[in-house]
């Protein structure tokens, strides 16, 4: 198994016990797009935050393995664990306009990576910043590289937030639901500024996102989630043609088509819900929950 | 791309020239004192006692702002007493500022048994009452200048503490915060470079007010005649002598406490408008 990123029987909880993943086993492959799909609240985040060691303080990793590039993560010590994560792998994060630190300019915002854990000199890394703003499309980059946050638009920091993720060449990249605090014309750009990236630089790539549409476009793999649980896991292709678990199907039918905008939306119905929470249950009940 | 106000310079605020103003005028009266004081501020005359200030008859030239009891120069009294507010201010505020800060950026930006450590001693802190704390602090510490300003230390970075600490909790859980700790920052780092800058505004707003306070409770101390001995002027020292002879010299009162009250009202003003300055988002 060639796997750059596997994670095996997560399990983290709320400190004081409430389950927030319950034994979660995914593996992307190097150059592949995973997907993440899910309801809010299914733990889809989660998982990308427990990879990167950015949970919550509120939680806690309480079982399992997080296989990053053959070394596993959870017995690392937490200054080597940082150390390798962050030669390894980077975040494109949900929202803009929270995750450039208003008080500083954008140039060292990218270069940070490079200087800090490749120990690249700073002229370097500002023109491989540089070279980067460019691959994003972003108009006079130099002039952008001297800006503060707060002068740009929405979209203009999401492409400079992927820029940045891709600097330092990580072989993971986490995008955390990256299209979803921009406005729809954006989010068709973004994604396919995203998905060229990744073909180009050759990344692995976990994506998540609610959005079973984002997920066709993008992914060659996925993992269906519901309630920190892993519900299915499939090829894309497979995945849309024959979904296995009625959640799943009923998570598809419940997608709107642009090729038939009249057709009715079916709810997931109760029956499907009442048993995936069944399954929940049951996997509680088997843990000692 | 850029938007309009990245090009704007804004023009310095009425508030900012007033408050700028007067403290500069402080600085220099508290530097140039011995030259530019009318006269030694310590000579007593009883042949010139209880002057009315220049407009009032009986106004002798040279003691513009009128003499107090023993014959001295009010003037002059208030220009030497600037030395000592301003020393208190800038001393007593930076320190305190610094001390209040590093304390409240670790508790609110580690958390954990930190936090709970700082945040105990800022709720046993705020239990006394800082006048008689401060009291307590000078009758054991015993009176002068490093006395007052350890105890305006020692009583007030509480203030700092609670505010930045929930300031660097709140700048704590945005996502520029994850992603430096991703990009292998290590936790100093990440508080001193991603938290530190975006607390700063706050910091300076909180700073001046210090120093204004500072100022207010080196007059208090002097008023209740625990500050520094009697021969160097204070304003709490003449505000306290004044009291006693308001009803034949109002003059020896009234001008410090005006003093007084421009000065505090001058940093508090000057924090609100260096804040807005300060700050990346509105700059």
């Amino acid at each position: 198994m060639n796997a750059f990123l596997e994670i095996r029987n997560l399990c983290v909880t709320l400190k004081g016990g409430a389950p927030i993943l319950r034994n979660v086993s995914l593996s992307v492959s190097a150059g592949q797009v995973h997907g993440l799909v899910g309801e809010s609240g299914a733990g889809k985040s989660m998982i990308g935050k427990a990879v990167l060691g950015t949970l919550p303080r509120a939680l806690a990793v309480t079982r399992g393995e997080i296989w990053l590039d053959g070394v596993d993560l959870q017995t690392l010590r937490p200054a080597e664990r940082r150390r390798r994560i962050g030669a390894s792998a980077a975040l494109i994060p949900q929202d803009p306009l929270t995750a450039l630190n208003p008080a500083r300019r954008i140039g060292p915002q990218i270069t940070r990576r490079l200087v800090d854990i490749l120990g690249w000199s700073r002229a370097d890394a500002e023109a491989r910043a540089l070279e980067l703003l460019a691959e994003v499309q972003i108009p006079d980059p130099a002039r952008v590289m001297r800006s503060y946050p707060h002068e740009l638009s929405g979209g203009m920091r999401q492409r400079i937030l992927i820029a940045a993720a891709f600097a330092a060449e990580p072989k993971l990249i986490i995008a955390d639901e990256p299209t979803t605090a921009l406005d729809v014309t954006v989010q068709k750009q973004i994604l396919r500024l995203i998905a060229d990236m990744q073909t180009r630089h050759g990344t692995a790539l976990l994506f998540v996102t609610h959005d079973l549409g984002v997920v066709s476009k993008v992914c060659d793999t996925l993992s269906v989630l519901y309630a920190g649980k892993v519900v299915e896991e499939a090829q894309m292709r497979r995945f849309f043609m024959h979904p296995i678990h009625p959640y799943s199907a009923a998570l598809l039918a419940a997608t709107p088509s642009y090729k038939d905008p009249e057709g009715s939306l079916t709810p997931v119905p109760q029956s499907v819900i009442d048993q995936v929470e069944r399954e929940v249950t049951d996997h509680d009940r088997r843990a000692g929950l | 791309m850029r938007d309009a106000r990245g090009d704007v310079k804004r023009p310095i605020g009425l508030r900012l020239w007033l408050s700028g103003g007067w403290l500069i005028l402080l600085v220099l009266a508290a530097l140039l004192a011995p030259w530019i004081a009318p006269q030694d501020p310590l000579a007593q005359d009883l042949f010139t006692s209880r002057l009315p200030p220049f407009w009032e008859a009986g106004a002798e030239p040279g003691y513009w702002l009128g003499s107090d009891s023993l014959g001295r120069d009010v003037l002059s009294r208030i220009i030497h007493g600037a030395r000592l507010a301003l020393i208190v201010a800038l001393v007593a505020g930076t320190l305190t500022c610094v001390i209040g800060t590093a304390l409240g950026l670790i508790a609110g930006y580690y958390r954990g048994w930190p936090d709970r450590i700082i945040s105990r001693f800022v709720d046993i802190w705020m239990a006394f009452p800082p006048v008689l704390f401060a009291i307590l602090l000078i009758a054991v510490l015993g009176t002068g200048l490093t006395s007052i300003i350890i105890a305006i230390v020692v009583i007030d970075w509480t203030r700092f503490a609670r505010v930045i600490r929930a300031e660097a909790m709140t700048q704590g859980a945005m996502d520029y915060v994850a992603s430096a700790q991703v990009a292998g920052r290590k936790r100093m780092g990440t508080m001193l470079t991603e938290i530190l800058p975006n607390v700063l505004p706050t910091i300076i707003a909180l700073l001046t007010l210090e120093m204004g306070i500072a100022v207010i409770v080196e007059a208090i101390l002097s008023f209740v005649n625990l500050s520094i001995s009697t021969d160097s002027p204070t304003w709490g020292g003449m505000i306290s002598e004044g009291r006693t002879s308001v009803h034949q010299a109002w003059w020896v009162l009234v001008f410090p406490l005006i003093t007084l009250f421009l000065t505090v009202l001058s940093f508090s003003q000057l924090g609100e408008g260096l804040k807005d300055r300060f700050d990346p988002v509105l700059r």
